[in-house]
């Protein structure tokens, strides 16, 4: 019994003291936020760490709004030091990180493309964003009246399309990529119906919640956050299609093809000049309070923006991020190292 | 009265017909059928993932290997001879990989295509040379065979899991690549070895790079503050329960809420954990200090409730015989009802600990659940545990991580087996019948 004493002593003094000794002094970069840049972050990260001389920084994997929402939380070395996101930061997260006294420093990185493929048994498909919100809204307008979805067949909606049941695998609401998904696909499906074009001059709020309502009844198919999980249900069912980023696409692609959406196909050139209408920016953000008091954050970032890491033949394209045109690269590159305060 | 009452009921009589003793048989038989149906089905499931986890994860276990005739040409590596160790470091090294590269196919001069001829090594090649130039500057100015880790795509090539039979758009290897992958093997530069590095190094984004030993060591710092946190509170709250608190409303109140503890969904201690020791106490993210805390309070429960049936299963004649020759209620229980009850609390504990083992959840909210490249050396700095790796992994884009998460996945079932091993062998050795 008393072994067992001393034994919890010993392991609480040191919880206790190594915990307050630790929140003392950090030499390692934290970076949190969203789980679609964390292939890129950490790629820079390791770099970074093997050639620099400064520690490798941990990189978490939190999503966009919970790493906004530990970067805001405060200054201090137990707050992180960079927060990735595949959405801009929104007006209230800026608020809420001026009002804890931080600054700043916005970068932006790079595309990524979101794809809806399917397996290479079947045949490509090539829609367009209205076919797409028709085949997926929860209500969509026939012959002017909005009714719970009808449509259970790709040819339902379009004789042209394929005879095959709709059904497609896709991101639950809390990621990223179906936030991404539903701004540039539903959202634009649904305003190319004139009646639903004019409920949201009307009425922002009721059209949003027509045009990001997904459908329930079964055929579209929340299949939780991992893409590579999509990728092999996709190659079991030729019949479906899945919603995933395109470096997952760029990976697999002797099992699934992307479809085309609008008459583009999503490739990697697409992408980068625009061409392909579902790409959405990639940034970093950066706490200028930090830059300093931590060790190796104006490097770190001097690596992310570096041509051999972010430009088109850098590791990062290698990695799938879709770079930056090469104009905007450069400007970019200089806003971010000479740490230029964002306002909003 | 001489009417007599019939009989209220027959006797009865056991029926020994031929039928009723074939129905009984084939009932039986039936019922063994059932069992063994049910004992096939459990076995044929576990088969089959073992199956899939050892046919996907057996390949990362060896990796790749390109001999390549390396120049440590002095004059581009060290022009001053000075043999200045910040100088050799600052060299670029990657250079003599890809001038090998070059001069094994001289006719490759295009851009693009040496883009991709430099894509066959991995790019740790040039860190590797230069840490053998820093370890030995003897070597500069000689010419030597060094072997280096292939990229991702050309191992996975190598073990043939992309196939040649395949139209080149739908490869990630090209013809040209396979005609240069080709050649190399021709010339006996190619070689499959095992793959120290995986279970050497930490995380890496690059999977020919990416080990296990950095979560290994995340997981043992993690489970050595589990256990040196929820054995000693484990037992002593089993013992005091079970040996000296009085029976009333309030202690019978924290047993239930002590059982209903070991009931709650994992995630709900990382939340705690997150509101007391990262929030409140302020310690550091991402800590296998605070990961073992938030596991020992998860792992406390089944360790008090396994301690206080092992303390139950010792007979009361025991206790009796102490306190009748004297000994102290605490005598009692040290000298002898512990040590009777010990084969159960370390069995319970093990099986606590094996659970801990194998446990997310809670590790999100604090943390844990990061890219970690950097081994931990110590209880708060940051690091990851096993199942995260698995998890991290299972999410990365690359085709050759799938290799890589089967594999890491053996190696916790391998700790898990062994842990339970030992359980079983402790409760074997050591357990006592009354």
């Amino acid at each position: 019994m008393n072994k067992n004493t001393i034994a919890l002593a010993a392991a609480v003094a040191m919880a206790l003291s190594a915990g307050t000794a630790a929140a003392q002094a950090r030499d390692q970069i934290r970076i949190v936020g969203s789980s679609t840049v964390f292939p890129f972050s950490t790629a820079v990260a390791e770099q970074f760490g093997k050639t620099s001389g400064f520690k490798t920084p941990v990189v978490e994997s939190t999503g966009s709004g919970g790493g906004m929402k530990l970067f805001c939380a405060g200054v201090g070395v137990e707050h992180p030091d960079i927060t990735n996101a595949s959405r801009r930061i929104k007006a209230s997260e800026f608020e809420t990180c001026s009002k804890n006294g931080i600054g700043i420093t916005e970068v932006k990185v790079g595309y990524d493309g979101i794809v809806l493929a399917n397996s290479k048994a079947a045949e490509r498909y090539s829609l367009t964003k209205e076919q797409i919100f028709q085949a997926l809204a929860a209500k969509v307008p026939v012959d002017g009246e909005l009714v719970d979805n009808p449509y259970q067949m790709w040819s339902d909606i379009d004789p042209s399309l394929p005879n095959t049941k709709i059904e497609v695998l896709g991101p639950p609401p809390t990621s990223g990529t179906r936030d991404a998904f539903v701004e540039l696909v539903m959202r634009e499906g649904a305003k190319s119906f004139d009646s639903l074009a004019a409920l949201r001059k009307e009425d922002k709020k009721a059209f949003r919640a027509i045009s990001d309502a997904m459908r329930e009844d079964g055929l579209f198919i929340e299949a939780g956050e991992n893409d590579n999980l999509i990728v092999q249900k996709l190659e079991a069912n030729p019949a479906a299609l899945g919603i995933f980023g395109f470096s997952f696409l760029d990976q697999n692609s002797d099992k699934v093809q992307g479809s085309i959406i609008g008459g583009v196909e999503p490739t990697f050139e697409n992408i980068a000049d625009g061409e392909y209408g579902v790409s959405r920016s990639l940034y970093f953000y950066v706490k200028q309070e930090h830059v300093g008091v931590i060790p190796g954050i104006s490097e770190f970032i001097a690596e992310f923006t570096n041509e051999g890491a972010w430009g088109p033949d850098g590791y990062l394209a290698d990695k799938g991020l879709i770079p930056l045109p090469d104009a905007d690269r450069a400007e970019m590159a200089s806003q971010a190292n000479g740490l230029a305060k964002l306002s909003m | 009265m001489t009417e007599v009452a019939a009989p209220i009921t027959e006797i009865r009589r056991p029926d020994l017909s031929g039928k009723r003793v074939a129905r009984r048989y084939a009932a039986e038989r039936r019922f063994r059928a059932y069992g063994l149906t049910a004992i096939f089905i459990a076995v044929a499931m576990l088969g089959l993932l073992l199956v899939s986890i050892v046919s996907k994860g057996y390949s990362a276990f060896v990796q790749t290997y390109v001999e390549l005739e390396i120049n440590f040409d002095a004059a581009k590596i060290d022009p001053d001879g000075t043999r200045d160790p910040a100088k050799l470091a600052a060299f670029n090294y990657q250079g003599l990989v890809n001038d090998a590269l070059y001069a094994q196919f001289p006719d490759v001069t295009e851009r693009r295509e040496r883009r991709s001829l430099r894509g066959l090594i991995g790019n740790s090649a040039g860190i590797e040379l230069r840490d053998m130039v820093l370890a030995d500057p003897g070597l500069i100015g000689t010419t030597r065979e060094v072997a280096f880790k292939s990229s991702d795509d050309f191992d996975t090539f190598v073990k043939g899991h992309i196939s040649r039979d395949l139209a080149e758009a739908d490869r990630r290897v090209k013809d040209q690549e396979i005609a240069w992958i080709d050649a190399l093997e021709a010339d006996g530069q190619v070689d499959v070895r095992f793959n120290t590095t995986f279970f050497t190094t930490g995380d890496s984004r690059e999977p020919e790079q990416a080990g296990i030993w950095g979560a290994a060591v995340g997981s043992f710092l993690t489970l050595t503050i589990t256990l040196l946190l929820s054995f000693p509170i484990g037992v002593l709250a089993a013992v005091y329960l079970e040996e000296f608190a009085p029976k009333n409303r309030l202690t019978d109140l924290i047993e239930v809420n002590i059982n209903n503890l070991a009931a709650v969904p994992s995630i709900v201690f990382g939340l705690l954990g997150l509101a007391v020791f990262l929030n409140f106490l302020g310690m550091p993210r991402s800590a296998p200090l605070v990961g073992g805390m938030v596991l020992a309070l998860m792992t406390l429960p089944t360790i008090i409730i396994a301690a206080r049936a092992a303390l139950k299963a010792v007979p009361p004649s025991i206790r009796e015989a102490a306190l009748g020759v004297g000994a102290s209620r605490l005598q009692t229980v040290t000298h002898h009802v512990l040590p009777l009850a010990m084969p159960g609390i370390l069995t319970g504990t093990i099986i606590g600990m094996a659970q801990a083992l194998g446990e997310t959840a809670p590790l999100l909210m604090i943390g844990m659940v990061a890219f970690i490249v950097d081994i931990p050396g110590g209880f708060t700095d940051p690091a990851t545990v096993l199942p995260v790796q698995i998890y991290l992994w299972a999410d990365a884009p690359e085709r050759a991580f799938v290799a890589k998460t089967s594999a890491a996945i053996m190696v916790l079932l391998t700790f898990l087996i062994f842990m339970n091993a030992v359980a079983v062998l402790l409760r074997k050795r050591f357990e006592r019948r009354w």
